[in-house]
């Protein structure tokens, strides 16, 4: 029997399960009441049922509320409010997808904007709709208010997702959203707040438009820099000046508030880890943290949260005394966190879910008593940037991705227990409820925007993806991320990957003792020696090389011998080829030049297809393998059995761009968590022949990277000193400046303000000074 | 037969590394790559390659001459198949002695029969002069090859040349010749008298490059159509000349069957067939281990029984097998003949394998008409209008030779195991004959042991009587390669038919004239 109360939701859920979407879903009415772990629940109660239709969908619903109480206890369902219908997303990459899919889990159609250079990009093709809001740069698409909210009116979006960064902290957005009658997934416009550090733009994020200074002679350039990156990100440049503390902890505590006046903690994430002021690696729980100390941050947030009258997700920021375990407050962001992964993945809650939730107008689902805080999670950020040069962003297009497997998709639900059971009734005590649950699966997740043949461009962030691991503790988390870093491989972009892995491997990492300074202080460590690729490892390359070329028997009826009889030779003779490589360090200043060649002499043993004898001769002497058997699996797994171990090796080739400056050919050799890249190098004939048109005077200034020129300098016929600015790129929005590298005379600009330019761009020419006057 | 095997193993191992320690130095040096190694460049990767008569030359000149100093042999190319002629610069400076000049003849023969395109490697200094009267005036000599060049490119089977070297006087003609070539800058040279002749005859001083560099003949006179930046970019350059070669010269043709591996090992054919060629073995057991799924279909096989003939394929290729199991008598060659009428008629290429000691003799062959049988058999061979392809197993001696495809009778390929014979008859019988008929006894001491030497492959192969010796364990292969040459059909019609002097039937074509 259906109660009063239980009709009501039922029919009131009724207008949206009625839509094709809803009903062609298996997942039953309860999905649109915000209920998804419970309608698992329910199936799994009555498994021989079959496939909820329309009808019975009325039916189970009570059923799956009433098991949901048992489970999940939500604040009572006769008091929600219904879903928005659609919303749009007002962000790009991993974040729009990451909101997207929670849309979907909720039946709540998703509307994309996106930049022209974005067309084809993942969160457009993963929304429901998709609208252009202008050209590549961010202030004149993804910044622009006036076009988003035309695009809700278009669209009939009632809500707004900002993600993180571009619009998500802007007040300004939030009133006119408001003015629009579209609501805004976030705080009121009156509780988005900023608090002081370093210079850093007001309206930054993700550590752009933030500048270090360390003497007061840097202050005015320093200044000038953030400003006009601030400007160019976020459309506003006011920055904000703090004291700089040196060895601190970055912790931060998630909040969230409903319009109701709760407001709860769902526990700490500790960011210590940052290169360029910008996190890398994130976890929670903060390691080390007492249950005491834990408390009293989390007090202090919700105390903050609460002080501003704060809706929504919040994060509340923390400098910790490693020392001490004083703490300080820093700032609060009013936005979902780059990191908020981690909380989900010890909480089992989806953030964007409770979002809408709030957005809704719905109180909280859980009290802070029921809260959970449930094993260990990381999350490593995959940038498009080059760590051994100074962190410094890249780009380029994916030309291979291989991701590891995720395990979920969101945050698998953590059984909650009812308020008096676990945990504290106190409200005013922020302490863990003590966990039945012991059984954590460990899980991999994976955040990302971008597939293979993607293009990461120079206008945005260069972060790819976001690889999330959770474990029943720190060990086993960082056990498992470190298999899924090594099972990430990007080819087309120089990542930080292997960084990352080094990272999660270092001992002081491994134990916790964190802190802001880490990479600086563990840099030896953690920047080691690039190895010399083994024999081994040069044998597969070269036998890659060798059988790659093999020509494809396309069917055994139509192949002449002249095919099928590969490598064939008569009287004695063998087959033989030899391939040249060099080992070259991507990123690193010596790069290629003048590292030795390596010579591999790959033999094919008569009669026996598939086997070689295979020698390496290396500087440091010859090794020969016999009787090597190999072969391709598909285009680029290779096979081998090398001295009695069968190796499976991928390796992916990077044909030269026409425009770069290398030519060639790259092989990257993914070898355990290692990625080798060997270079084969392009015939002599080749070289000879572009050399004419290669040659680069000295005193030249290229472009390091794609980049727009910001400013030049300087002009022609001026004289410079030795570190004197000479023209200011900005590239995956931050700002690089090219200084003289000796006192001179400019004798040539190659490039004007806003111009785009290439890698390898000649932008200046500066000669000494009395080369020029004898010139 | 394995001794024998490995002999000739270490025999051709010798003569791949060419002329010599230090003429590969000075080669290398030069900075240029091996005759081998530029043949290897221009092959498709991981293609067979057919060389032809690696021992030619072997102990026929006082000095030594590894492979007459050329390499030839037919190999894949942009993926279309090529006769490739390598000068050998470092045997000799890559001159040619008469027996460099037959071997670049029989190349050039099987690419026109073929259609092949040919590709020239060129790197020599012309005619070995001392040898001239042997190299330079008669009908299959030097000029031959040029006019061969002339005959091809006009019934359109295109003729490359590349200059990594010197290519002198005659030598020049080969480029020269050529529908499309290419020169190496500051390598090769071309030019019909050097600057030691110019300064004789004219009194001009001028230095190699000037007069025949690659960058004149490319920017001035024409001669060259491309300039490569060293042997490499050549060789690249070639392969793009080869892909574009559109329907000229012959298209392959895939088997019309599915090739099949034969139930029986090949390494068997060596306690098959022995040294010793008086031991008899029967042919089917050599046609099991060299046919696709050992399958053969005899004809005739109760009549005429020392003769084998039946069908069978070879890497998915039909073929017409006619294989000796004994002396030949007139059953034995009605046999023969009607097989090799029904081969022509059905257009089926025929494979002899040759074990053959002759036609019976004696009064009662004779009067059985062997001479009129024999003559049947031997005008088939001649006039089947199939490819032709012969293998000689164990002995081919007399009239036996010919009506079993000897080299007189234009197979398509004729090659020798290592154990094979060839010579008018047993050196047994011919060294008793002699000494019949000859008055000088003490010439026969040495008579037997002079013909038993010239009667062997060895011998054979170094006058090129042969297009080389191959393994047995190598026939399948060699043989299956052959076959789909034979099948290769011309791409465009320039054959008209018609009484005319020159290949094409026509006389209206005059080839690719260098402008």
């Amino acid at each position: 029997m259906l109660s009063k109360s239980q009709r009501s939701i039922a029919s009131r859920s009724l207008p949206r399960i009625a839509t094709r979407d809803a009903v062609s879903s298996s997942r039953g009415p309860a999905v649109r009441l915000g209920l998804p772990h419970s309608v698992n629940t329910a199936s799994s109660i009555r498994p021989s049922a079959p496939a909820p239709s329309r009808v019975r969908g009325f039916a189970s619903a009570p059923e799956a509320v009433n098991t949901a109480s048992l489970s999940s206890p939500l604040v009572s369902p006769v008091s929600r409010k219904p879903h928005f219908d659609k919303i749009l997303i007002a962000n790009r990459g991993e974040i729009a997808c990451r909101v997207i899919r929670t849309a979907r889990k909720l039946g709540i159609k998703t509307v994309a904007v996106y930049s022209e250079v974005d067309a084809n990009s993942l969160h457009v093709q993963l929304a429901d709709e998709a609208y252009c809001i202008g050209p590549a740069a961010s202030s004149e698409s993804y910044l622009r208010i006036d076009k988003i909210i035309e695009v809700c009116h278009r669209s009939g979006a009632q809500a707004v997702h900002p993600g993180y960064g571009f619009l998500s902290e802007n007040a300004d957005f939030a009133e006119q959203l408001a003015s629009a009658g579209v609501v805004f997934i976030g705080p009121p416009a009156s509780a988005i707040v900023s608090y002081p550090v370093l210079i850093k733009a007001t309206h930054g994020g993700g550590g752009r438009g933030m500048r270090a200074v360390d003497s007061p002679a840097q202050f005015v350039d320093a200044l000038a820099s953030a400003q006009r990156e601030a400007r160019g990100a976020f459309g506003r440049e006011e920055v904000l000046v703090e004291r700089y503390i040196k060895r601190p902890r970055h912790v931060e505590v998630q909040v969230f508030a409903d319009r109701d006046g709760g407001c709860v903690s769902l526990w700490e994430r500790d960011c210590s880890v940052q290169r360029r002021n910008q996190k890398i690696i994130e976890e929670a729980p903060a390691p080390g943290l007492s249950p005491e100390l834990r408390s009293e941050l989390s007090k202090k947030a919700v105390a903050a949260a609460r002080a501003v009258g704060y809706v929504g997700a919040g994060t509340v920021e923390f400098i910790l005394d490693r020392d001490t375990n004083e703490f300080f407050f820093m700032e609060m962001n009013t936005r979902l966190q780059v990191e908020h992964p981690v909380t989900e993945m010890i909480t089992g809650v989806d953030l964007v879910q409770w979002q809408l939730e709030v957005a809704t107008g719905n109180p909280l689902p859980l009290s802070q008593s029921q809260i959970p805080l449930v094993g260990h999670a990381f999350e490593a950020r995959i940038y498009a940037e080059n760590p051994r040069n100074g962190f410094m962003p890249d780009s380029g297009r994916l030309l291979y991705l291989s991701t590891p497997a995720p395990t979920c998709t969101f945050a698998p639900s953590v059984p909650t227990r009812d308020d008096q059971n676990g945990g504290s009734s106190d409200p005013t005590l922020f302490t863990p409820p003590e966990h039945i649950s012991t059984a954590i699966t460990p899980s991999v997740r994976l955040e990302q925007g971008f597939l293979q043949g993607a293009q990461i461009g120079v206008f945005y962030d260069p972060m790819i993806a976001k690889l999330i691991a959770h474990g029943r503790d720190r060990v086993e988390a960082l056990r498992m991320l470190r298999r899924a870093l090594d099972e990430y491989r990007v080819v087309g972009v120089q990542t930080n990957v292997e960084f990352l892995r080094d990272l999660a491997e270092h001992a002081a990492f491994v134990d916790g003792d964190v802190e802001t300074g880490f990479i600086q202080k563990h840099h030896a460590k953690l920047f080691p020696r690039p190895e010399e690729p083994t024999p081994e490892i040069l044998v597969q390359a070269a036998l890659f090389v060798v059988l790659r070329e093999h020509p494809q028997v396309r069917s055994a009826a139509s192949s002449s011998p002249w095919t099928s009889l590969a490598s064939r030779r008569f009287g004695g003779d063998a087959y033989e080829r030899t391939v040249t490589l060099q080992h070259t360090v991507e990123g690193s200043a010596d790069d290629v030049q003048d590292r030795p060649s390596i010579t591999v002499s790959v033999k094919s043993l008569p009669g026996a297809p598939g086997r070689f004898d295979v020698s390496v001769r290396t500087e440091n002497g010859e090794k020969t393998f016999a009787g090597v058997s190999a072969e391709i699996l598909d285009g680029t797994m290779l096979s081998t059995t090398l001295g009695g171990a069968v190796l499976r090796t991928t390796i992916v080739s990077q044909r030269a761009m026409a425009a770069s400056s290398q030519m060639g050919e790259k092989l990257h050799v993914f070898h355990g968590s290692r990625r080798i890249a060997l270079l084969v190098p392009p015939p002599q004939w080749l070289a000879s022949l572009s050399a004419s048109t290669m040659g680069a005077a000295k005193g030249t200034l290229k472009a390091p990277m794609p980049s727009v020129v910001v400013e030049v300098k300087v002009k022609v016929g001026d004289q410079v000193k030795q570190g004197d600015a000479i023209v200011v790129l900005e590239s995956m929005k931050t700002e690089t400046v090219l200084r003289a590298a000796a006192d001179g005379v400019v004798r040539a600009v190659g490039c004007a303000k806003g111009d785009m330019v290439e890698e390898g761009k000649e932008l200046a020419m500066i000669t000494d000074v009395l080369e020029a006057e004898s010139a | 037969m394995d001794d024998v095997v490995a002999d000739i193993d270490a025999k051709l191992a010798a003569v791949r590394l060419g002329g010599g320690e230090k003429a590969i130095q000075r080669m290398r040096k030069a900075g240029k790559k091996l005759p081998r190694e530029r043949l290897s460049l221009l092959l498709d990767p991981h293609t067979p390659f057919l060389e032809l008569s690696p021992l030619a030359a072997h102990e026929v000149y006082p000095e030594s001459v590894p492979s007459a100093g050329i390499i030839t042999g037919i190999g894949r190319i942009s993926g279309r198949e090529c006769v490739i002629v390598v000068n050998d610069a470092t045997v000799k400076g890559g001159s040619y002695y008469p027996l460099t000049v037959k071997k670049h003849l029989r190349a050039q023969e099987i690419a026109r029969e073929h259609g092949l395109p040919c590709v020239y490697v060129v790197e020599s200094g012309g005619a070995a002069l001392p040898h001239q009267a042997n190299v330079f005036p008669d009908k299959e000599h030097f000029g031959r090859i040029f006019y061969n060049m002339a005959q091809m490119s006009a019934i359109g089977i295109p003729q490359v040349a590349i200059v990594h070297g010197i290519s002198v006087a005659g030598g020049a003609y080969v480029p020269a010749m050529a529908d499309e070539n290419i020169i190496v800058r500051e390598q090769g040279r071309i030019f019909l008298a050097g600057p030691p002749l110019v300064k004789a005859a004219t009194g001009e001083e001028v230095d190699e490059e000037t007069l025949g560099g690659g960058l004149m003949h490319s920017s001035e006179s024409g001669v060259t159509d491309h300039l490569a930046q060293d042997d490499e970019h050549a060789l690249a350059i070639a392969r793009g000349i080869i892909s574009d070669l559109g329907k000229a010269g012959s298209l392959e043709v895939p088997p019309p069957a599915l090739p099949e591996e034969p139930l029986y090992p090949a390494s068997e054919l060596h306690g098959i067939v022995g040294t010793d060629l008086r031991q008899a073995f029967d042919m089917r057991d050599v046609i099991a281990r060299i046919v696709d799924g050992s399958r053969f279909r005899e004809f005739k096989k109760e009549y005429g029984p020392t003769m084998v003939t039946g069908f069978a394929h070879i890497h998915g290729y039909p073929v017409g097998i006619v294989a000796n199991n004994g002396i030949l008598f007139s059953q034995s060659a009605l046999k023969a003949t009607h097989f090799m009428q029904l081969c022509s008629q059905r257009q089926v290429p025929l494979l002899f394998l040759v074990n053959v000691t002759g036609y019976m003799v004696g009064s009662k062959a004779e009067r059985g008409g062997i001479a009129k049988d024999g003559a049947k058999m031997v005008r088939a061979v001649a006039c089947a209008d199939v490819p032709k392809l012969t293998v000689i197993v164990g002995g081919s001696y007399g009239a036996g030779n010919y009506g079993m495809c000897g080299r007189a009778y234009s197979p398509r390929f004729l090659w020798m195991w290592p154990n094979a014979k060839v010579s008018v008859m047993g050196p047994g019988q011919l060294s008793q004959v002699m000494a019949t008929v000859s008055k000088d006894p003490t010439k026969h001491a040495t008579l037997k042991s002079e013909i038993e030497e010239q009667s062997t492959a060895l011998y054979a192969t170094a006058r090129l009587w042969d297009d080389g010796i191959i393994k047995p364990t190598d026939t399948r292969d060699t043989v299956g390669l052959a076959l789909a040459l034979a099948a290769r059909k011309i791409g465009q019609d320039t054959i008209k038919g018609g009484y005319s002097t020159t290949w094409d039937g026509a006389g209206n074509g005059f080839g690719a004239f260098r402008m």
